[in-house]
């Protein structure tokens, strides 16, 4: 059985409907990729997985339906949303952020979790007790993403990591996301228009297109479909 | 010399009750972006409450901790009722709305209490403290050091417990908040309810010293305010600093400045808020409004 599974998802903004009838399943220890233009429906399908905007149809998350819940008990469900732009707490401390992301979790599980990740982002470490608002945007969205683990995820829901960071941050950003889930087997559902990178690391992907599914294999031939080329990886 | 230094000591208490209400004013517009207009009059009724336990027979000290933790359930009520309902309303009507409290509940002190001065004891001896040459009396030295305890308790627990640091990203970033699993509503509440206690504690000390009446509160609010603007609306810091300032600033211009004297110094308060928006309108500690892109 599939860790998520979604079946018939509408999602809007008000009476602006941005998704039409999703169906996706995302597989425990696999990394799936989301691709699409800009006004796909892609942000708007992670916020309706996380319940931060209104949504219709069923999410079973690990065999328990999670499409009724509000944002805070999907939280603690296990899904844990790392937003576009990051969503950084701009006036705590980088220590503070991190803190704060185990706040469902207990103080030992909490110490423990700290020097773990902190382990996978050692610029973070150098920099606990600067004020996050301060950081560089790579540095952020490391803080972001460790904030987010914080919580024990069992599954981790990214929106655009590389948005707004230089290729070579980004490519360091993957590699620690490989290296994550390669030790810890978390599952992850990444947003992302660098779908190069992206694809390196991921399982499968799905093309969205118009707030509608158009496309769905693995990884491996996403990267060699022509037309996957042509439109997202930038090949003529 | 001395008339200087006991101003100056004067000065603090005045400032230490300024301080715990700016600081009330600023736990309710950090957390919600609201000013509560009507932090003053919800202080007043503390101190009223104070003055009807004593007279069904409670002592005072037990009196104005019951106080403050009824002010505590009122503002976390305040907020569930009045400023939740209302957090996707314009400023105006939240602000006319308040504005509206601020009236209805000094009208209701009116009505439970008449309009007729009561005196409310101090919660310290009439002794004096020797200390040298240099004398301070015991409500002075009292004021701040419960002011100072009650500050480093709002330190502890903003700084070293879970549900402070919470509070504070509930404050900050209240979409983050969400998504690491605080349920933002119930910190606000908080919020405001220490919010509402603070200025219980303000009212309890400030009584003993203008007599309780409906209208009490009328200065001290504008030195409050004076106070959070100076220090900046959104910084604790601020709220402290800029109370202990204008506490001071106000026993020495009316001290030493013939022609205002006691009666103009509230002139200070208004000189002091609008020199403040001019010169540095996010206060001396507040937090310049940066977004980076």
């Amino acid at each position: 059985m599939s860790l998520l599974s979604i079946k018939g998802m509408q999602a809007g903004y008000g009476a602006r409907s941005v998704l039409h009838g999703i169906d996706l399943d995302v597989e425990e220890r696999q990394i799936q990729v989301v691709l699409g233009a800009n006004g796909a429906g892609k942000t708007s399908l992670l916020r309706a997985i996380s319940g931060t905007i209104a949504r219709e149809g069923t999410v079973m998350f690990d065999g328990a339906r999670i499409d009724g819940l509000p944002a805070r008990k999907i939280v603690a469900t296990g899904v844990a949303h790392v937003p576009q732009g990051r969503g950084t707490f701009a006036d705590l401390t980088v220590d503070e952020n991190i803190r704060l992301g185990a706040y469902l979790r207990s103080g030992a599980e909490e110490r423990q979790d700290r020097e773990r990740w902190l382990t996978f982002f050692p610029r973070l470490r150098e920099r606990l007790s600067q004020q996050a608002g301060s950081l560089s945007g790579g540095e952020q969205q490391m803080l972001a993403i460790a904030r987010a683990l914080m919580l024990r995820p069992r599954l981790l829901l990214l929106d655009e990591p590389s948005l707004g960071l230089a290729p070579i941050i980004t490519q360091g950003l993957f590699k620690t996301l490989a290296a994550i889930r390669e030790e810890t087997g978390m599952t992850m559902l990444i947003v992302e228009q660098s779908a190069n990178l992206a694809l390196e690391i991921a399982d499968s992907g799905v093309v969205l297109e118009s707030g509608q599914i158009v496309l769905r294999d693995t990884a491996r031939n996403l990267a060699g479909n022509d037309e996957v080329r042509r439109i997202y990886l930038g090949y003529e | 010399m001395n008339l200087f230094a006991s101003q100056i000591v004067d000065g603090l208490a005045d400032g230490a009750i300024y301080a715990s209400l700016a600081l009330a004013l600023v736990f309710s517009y950090r957390s919600t972006g609201i000013v509560n207009f009507a932090q003053g009059e919800m202080a007043m009724l503390s101190a009223y409450l104070v003055w009807q336990l004593m007279a069904w027979g409670m002592p005072l000290v037990p009196a104005a901790l019951v106080s403050i933790v009824v002010s505590f359930i009122a503002g976390a009520l305040l907020y569930a009722t009045i400023v939740k309902p209302l957090s996707h309303a314009s400023l105006l009507t939240v602000v006319s709305v308040l504005i509206g409290l601020y009236l209805a509940l000094n009208s209701l002190a009116g009505f439970l209490w008449t309009y007729t001065i009561k005196a409310l004891p101090s919660l310290f001896p009439k002794a004096h403290l020797q200390l040298g040459s240099f004398t301070v009396s015991a409500e002075t030295a009292g004021i701040i050091a419960v002011v100072g305890v009650v500050l480093l308790l709002l330190y502890l627990l903003f700084e070293t417990t879970k549900v402070g640091l919470a509070m504070r990203g509930a404050a900050s970033t209240p979409d983050s908040a969400i998504l690491v699993g605080v349920s933002v509503p119930v910190m606000l509440l908080i919020g405001w309810g220490i919010a509402a206690a603070l200025g219980a504690l303000s009212g309890i000390l400030v009584a003993p010293r203008v007599f309780l009446n409906p209208t009490m509160m009328f200065g001290v609010i504008i030195y409050a305010f004076a106070a959070a603007t100076l220090g900046g609306f959104d910084s604790v810091v601020g709220a402290v600093v800029g109370g202990l300032l204008v506490g001071v600033v106000e026993n020495l211009v009316g001290t030493y400045i013939p022609w205002i004297g006691p009666d103009l110094k509230i002139i200070v308060a208004l000189v002091l808020i609008f020199g403040t928006l001019l010169v540095k309108p996010d206060g001396l500690f507040g937090r310049k409004k940066v977004v980076r892109l």
